[in-house]
């Protein structure tokens, strides 16, 4: 790890102060599960880290209730969201999509705000080849290995796939996010935070370098939505997911009055499926409805040559995720 | 007495056989345990290391100025140097480089970046799995890197021999290289005919394909054998490069007390082996230092598997860095990438196999077009067909040289790779023939060495049992209906196992106390458990009186912890110098208790005279009567009477279910039943099997080293994408040790490697039953899964 400056403010204010104006400046420091090894590595350098742990106040620690929603700080730990009961029981996707990423150890360290802005795991950004992994202008993503790369949204140069398998969830629920700088605040709905880059020198968020996401806002859960969030992953747990997919489904009796469904994983982006939605609008949820959703939400999905599997896996997952949606989130 | 040293028997046994726990299990659990790592010495200095981005290319130059006046630095040590003044070419991306220790991690990191090197990058090669296309290599002359594959992967000596003889080396064979391999144990006619290979020092420098023949045998009639059979089945077959992935990493301490003597605390597998090693790496560097006045102490070690026989680069850079730092200890630890890119590697295995039988099941023909690699040497070819040797054979094989990390012995190896091809295409025939595999490999018993026939039988029927595989066992594909399939499979493997040559003292003090010393390791196999329970059975007393002393060079020699040999030579090694040590003690009270020593019993903590327990004596009581000094003696492996022996069979079974939608593979329940001689400790002999079920599982489904094609590098060198199984992936699983009449009296036989060896053949078979098609590689990840279906929907349309 290279030398940097160190900074613990305890307000808010003084936060925002510390942070730089261009990338490679400063980072902010939350859990640290993520940004701790991309500076081992040296893939991220900042001059200085502000760790903002210590800002006191419950803005960025707690979560509340607000309104019909809830408000969650950008520093409270994974862990803290499937046992809090407000989240729990009204938004029970969300707790679901919290208990099933990372590990235990991780959860416990890992914040809302860093998963948010975590970075991607593309194999050839994490060994140093760039967010784009491009080497003499080429594409290493194309000429190589992308077995986990995106299968949507993969017109290039960015092929990685988003790797947060929590916002998905989020996003379903319409959630929001507070961006706050030294000269203010900005609300962005989290589906627009995520940006496709298109050079070297953008990143995947719209979040400027002197800016800190402080807070995220869902608002009340649609009445009777049937929610539920699935996972494709090798492994039983603590993997990467190949494909997930977070549907939330608002009925009318046995239909489909309108339904949302976020991708996972299989884009630079959060993927909303905009397609699947409206193949299950009006049907009532079925295998064939669900198979046909799935069909829809991968029809534009193109192989990068060893990805092509990824497109069944999205697919079987819109398909059980809704199906575990209507039968109420269990699988 | 004839046999005096013999294996006590079962009724005479206290501990031997018994389920007992690890000594030093609540050691490592409450973090008590020392490793390598925990070695921290006053004054440390931190080493950090320079490794190559690139998978092939030259070093023109290389300026360490600039790191050397950095703060806190205190040596620097070239790695790649060589000592004739010639370019070195760098073979594999994450090479060891230019080493550097500094006070802090820091400043060595720093130092690290302040090194220019000006490279000259060669085209690299990183591509195994597909079948080799285009020319051969000439005359395969070996090079230094080949024959340490060849060696590491057990090319079968004769082949080797041969090579030797008609191809010649491309390297000087000096004193220095013959006395490492003497170090190593390397047989005689080996280390013979590598002094009489013809040298061929142009050789070095030939452009050369990547793709070397290195067997081409017949046996029988082949043609004939396919001509007469009535089924004849085509396949592919193969596993991908794996890494050991060992918890603690590779990893070295060095200081030197004096300018003369060198400590070395070092994560190996042979300790008595490692100040030889580290001497002659030494003097290649120009240090002169006698292997006797140097040290190595290794108290635990977190995991070899095969990957830490050798001194390594580290186990000479690092004594280096601490000589330039004026003797000051210096520390490198892998890091995890380094490790995973340069530290371990199993070699890939890939076959075409062509197999006939008749009707009835009788195999007639095999024919396998084999190739892999094992790094930038190429690699052996894995012993094909595997445990069946059957009649009419013809083995064709092609070494891939390839930039990648070299291979390493990685437990039984060649074994597992060995399996997953025949075993496979076995089950396939089988399947052909619409015949439950039990039936069909009992049909072809006959191709199995005699001596382990019935042996193979009886396992078969212990395991059929335990996962009720013939009465649950369904025709291929037939394991359901909806998306979810289920799938039966089994294989069966074969390993040597002789312990090999080990030394203690044994000593018995007068106040009772006994402390034995010996240069071997524990790997956490249980290797402490094990020689205190042969001493303890043998002296009659328990085993916490007994104080062992292990992991420290300056003790008698032991054997390297490899190739299942270390259970053998340390028990009989142990159980000579005991009965030796107790007989001594015999012979001092024998007079007081009246009679003579061959008529003495020494258990349950007393001395008495057989038949007449009152005539006795206690244990503390007893060696009173040693007089001042206390007895000392040597125990031995070998010597007289034989007390371990070599070849096992085993069988193992698993039960999968995959999703079809997914391809992903969950395995349900695996069973193993394996035979090892005697048992010294049923429990850690249990747990080493249960444990080879575990990284059975994690190579079947999960483990791959990934190479990038356009840069070489490794892309998943990390422990996120180079997937282990887990907790929640780990099957159901049950162990049966062959143990009682048959097998104690064989004596005592290793077990680390066999138990490794079919999981998985097992489970690619159990996959291949549930959905009805072969996936032909390992790991069996979902990609393959669902690429091998749709090919088979293809072919059912076409
Ligand atoms: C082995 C492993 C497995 C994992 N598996 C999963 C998984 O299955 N699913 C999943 O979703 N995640 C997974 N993760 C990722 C994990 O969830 C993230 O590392 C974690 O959420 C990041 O939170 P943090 O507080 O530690 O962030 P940090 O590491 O502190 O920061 C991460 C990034 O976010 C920025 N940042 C943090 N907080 C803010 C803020 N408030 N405002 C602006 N920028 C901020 C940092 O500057 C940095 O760039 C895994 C991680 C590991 C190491």
């Amino acid at each position: 790890m290279r030398a940097f400056e160190y900074a613990a403010p305890k307000e808010r204010r003084q936060a925002l102060g510390l942070l730089g104006r261009s990338w490679g400046d400063t980072e902010i420091l939350a859990g640290g599960t993520d940004l701790l090894s991309l500076m081992k590595d040296d893939i991220v350098t900042p001059k200085r880290l502000v760790n903002i742990k210590g800002v006191a106040g419950p803005e960025l620690h707690a979560i509340m209730r607000k309104q019909n929603g809830v408000q969650i700080g950008a520093l409270v730990h994974l862990a803290d969201l499937p046992s809090a009961s407000d989240i729990r029981e009204r938004y029970p996707m969300l707790a679901d999509a919290a208990m099933e990423a990372a590990s235990p150890q991780i959860r416990n360290m890992a914040t809302m705000g860093g998963n948010i802005c975590q970075r991607p795991r593309c194999w050839y950004f994490r060994n140093g080849f760039g967010l784009l992994g491009q080497k003499d202008g080429k594409s290493l993503v194309m000429e190589g290995d992308n077995r986990y790369h995106a299968i949507l949204g993969n017109e290039g140069p960015a092929y990685f796939v988003s790797p947060s398998s929590i916002v998905p969830s989020l996003i379903a629920y319409g959630a929001k996010v507070t961006l706050a700088s030294a000269s203010g605040t900005r609300e962005v709905a989290l589906e627009k935070f995520f940006v496709i880059p298109k050079d070297e020198n953008q990143r995947e968020h719209d979040l400027r370098p002197d800016e800190m996401l402080t807070l995220v806002t869902l608002p009340a859960p649609p009445a009777g939505a049937k929610v539920a969030h699935y996972e494709v992953r090798q492994k039983a747990a603590f993997d990467w997911p190949l494909a997930t997919c977070a549907a939330l489904l608002e009925m009318n009796g046995g239909t489909v009055k309108s339904a949302r469904i976020v991708m996972g994983h299989v884009a630079p982006i959060p993927w909303v499926s905009n397609e699947a939605a409206q193949a299950m609008a009006g049907k009532p949820v079925t295998e064939e409805t669900a198979d046909a959703a799935g069909a829809a939400a991968v029809a534009n999905a193109k192989s990068l040559g060893r990805n092509g599997y990824k497109i069944k896996l999205a697919r079987v997952a819109v398909k059980r995720a809704i199906l575990m949606a209507a039968k109420g989130g269990q699988a | 007495m004839a046999d005096k040293y013999a294996w006590p028997a079962e009724n005479e046994r206290a501990y031997i056989g018994k389920r007992i726990s690890r000594v030093d299990g609540p050691f490592k659990v409450s973090g008590r345990a020392k490793y390598t790592y925990d070695y921290n010495p006053k004054g440390l200095l931190y080493g950090a290391v320079l490794r190559s981005p690139y998978p092939k290319a030259r070093i023109v130059s290389i300026d360490t100025s600039a790191a050397e006046k950095m703060p806190g630095v205190k040596s620097v040590h070239i790695v790649q140097k060589d000592p004739t003044g010639k370019p070195v070419t760098i073979q594999f991306a994450g090479d060891d480089v230019v080493a550097v220790a500094a006070q802090t991690e820091d400043q060595a990191e720093d130092a690290l970046r302040a090194i220019k090197i000006q490279w000259e990058v060669l085209p690299h090669f990183v591509q195994d799995e597909k079948e080799p296309s285009g020319p051969l290599q000439g005359p395969t002359v070996m090079s230094q890197d080949d024959l340490v594959g060849a060696l590491s992967n057990q090319m079968p000596q004769g082949q080797l021999i041969q090579q030797l003889k008609t191809n010649g080396v491309s390297f000087k064979v000096d004193d220095e290289f013959i006395k490492q391999m003497k170090q190593f144990n390397i047989p005689q006619p080996i280390i013979d005919a590598v002094q009489q290979a013809p040298y061929h020092p142009e050789a070095q420098n030939q452009p050369q394909s990547p793709y070397k023949e290195v067997r081409n045998e017949t046996k029988g009639d082949p043609d004939s054998g396919f001509k007469s059979a009535d089924v004849t089945h085509e396949g592919l077959y193969g596993s991908t490069v794996i890494t050991h992935c060992c918890m603690e990493a590779h990893g070295v301490v060095a200081e030197w007390p004096d300018p003369d003597h060198l400590l070395v605390h070092i994560s190996t597998q042979s300790v008595s082996s490692m100040p030889g090693q580290i001497a002659g790496g030494l003097k290649a560097q120009g240090v002169n230092i006698d292997a006797a006045n140097i040290r190595v102490e290794q108290q635990n070690v977190g995991g070899g598997f095969g990957s830490k026989f050798s001194a390594d680069r580290w186990g000479v850079y690092v004594p280096m860095l601490s000589k330039k730092a004026g003797g000051a200890p210096v520390k490198v630890m892998l890091e995890r990438d380094a490790e995973l890119e340069v530290a371990g590697a199993r070699p890939s295995h890939y076959a075409r196999v062509k197999i006939a039988a008749t009707r009835d099941g009788k195999i007639t023909a095999w024919d396998a077009n084999g190739w892999g690699t094992g790094g930038p040497g190429g690699g052996a070819a894995p012993p094909l067909p595997y445990v069946f040797d059957v009649p009419n054979q013809r083995n064709r094989y092609i070494s891939v040289s390839t930039n990648t990390g070299p291979s390493r012995a990685w437990r039984a190896p060649q074994h597992p790779q060995a399996a997953v091809i025949t075993m496979g295409a076995l089950e396939d025939l089988a399947a052909k023939l619409n015949m439950n595999p039990v039936e069909f490999f009992r049909k072809n018993i006959e191709y199995v060495t005699e001596a382990r026939r019935q042996i193979y039988l009886d396992e078969l029927d212990i395991a059929d049992k335990m996962m009720n595989f013939s009465s649950r066992w369904h025709p291929r594909g037939q394991g359901g209906s909806g998306m979810m399939r289920q799938g039966l499979g089994l294989s069966i493997h074969t390993w040597g196992g002789r312990g090999h040559n080990s030394n203690c003292d044994f000593t018995i003090h007068p106040d009772g106390s006994v402390d034995i010393k010996m240069g071997t390791q524990d790997l956490g196999t249980g290797t402490r458990t094990a020689i205190l329970i042969v001493a303890a059975d043998t002296l009659g007393i328990p085993m916490e009186q007994i104080n062992l002393h292990i992991g420290d060079s300056s003790y008698p020699t032991s054997g390297g912890s490899g190739g299942s040999t270390t259970i053998g030579g340390v028990s009989s090694s142990t159980r000579r110098g005991a009965v030796d040590a107790r007989d001594a003690l015999f012979a001092k009270v024998a007079p007081a208790l009246g009679s003579t020593p061959d008529k003495l019993v020494a258990r349950n903590g007393k001395i008495f005279v057989e038949g007449d327990e009152s005539k006795a004596l206690t244990w503390k009581q007893a060696c009173a009567k040693i007089g001042p000094m206390p007895i000392t003696v040597q125990g031995k492996n070998p010597g007289p009477e034989n007390l371990t022996n070599s070849g096992v069979g085993g069988v193992q079974m698993a039960d999968v279910s995959v999703d079809t939608e997914t391809g992903i593979v969950k395995v349900n329940k695996m069973v193993a039943v394996q035979d090892c001689g005697l048992v010294i400790d049923l429990k850690t002999a249990e747990s080493q099997v249960l444990g080879a079920l575990v990284m059975g599982v994690s190579y079947a489904l999960f483990e791959e080293k990934i190479y990038d094609p356009s840069t070489g590098v490794m892309l998943n060198d990390n422990m996120e994408f180079y997937r282990l199984a887990g907790l929640g992936d780990i099957p159901e699983m049950q162990v049966h040790m062959m143990t009682g009449k048959g097998y104690d009296e064989r004596g005592v036989i290793g077990l680390a490697e066999p138990p490794t060896v079919s999981p998985g053949a097992a489970i690619s078979n159990a996959v291949a039953n549930a959905i009805g098609v072969r996936v032909p590689y390992l790991p069996i990840t979902p990609d393959r899964v669902l690429q091998a279906l749709e090919s088979e929907e293809k072919g059912a349309r076409a």
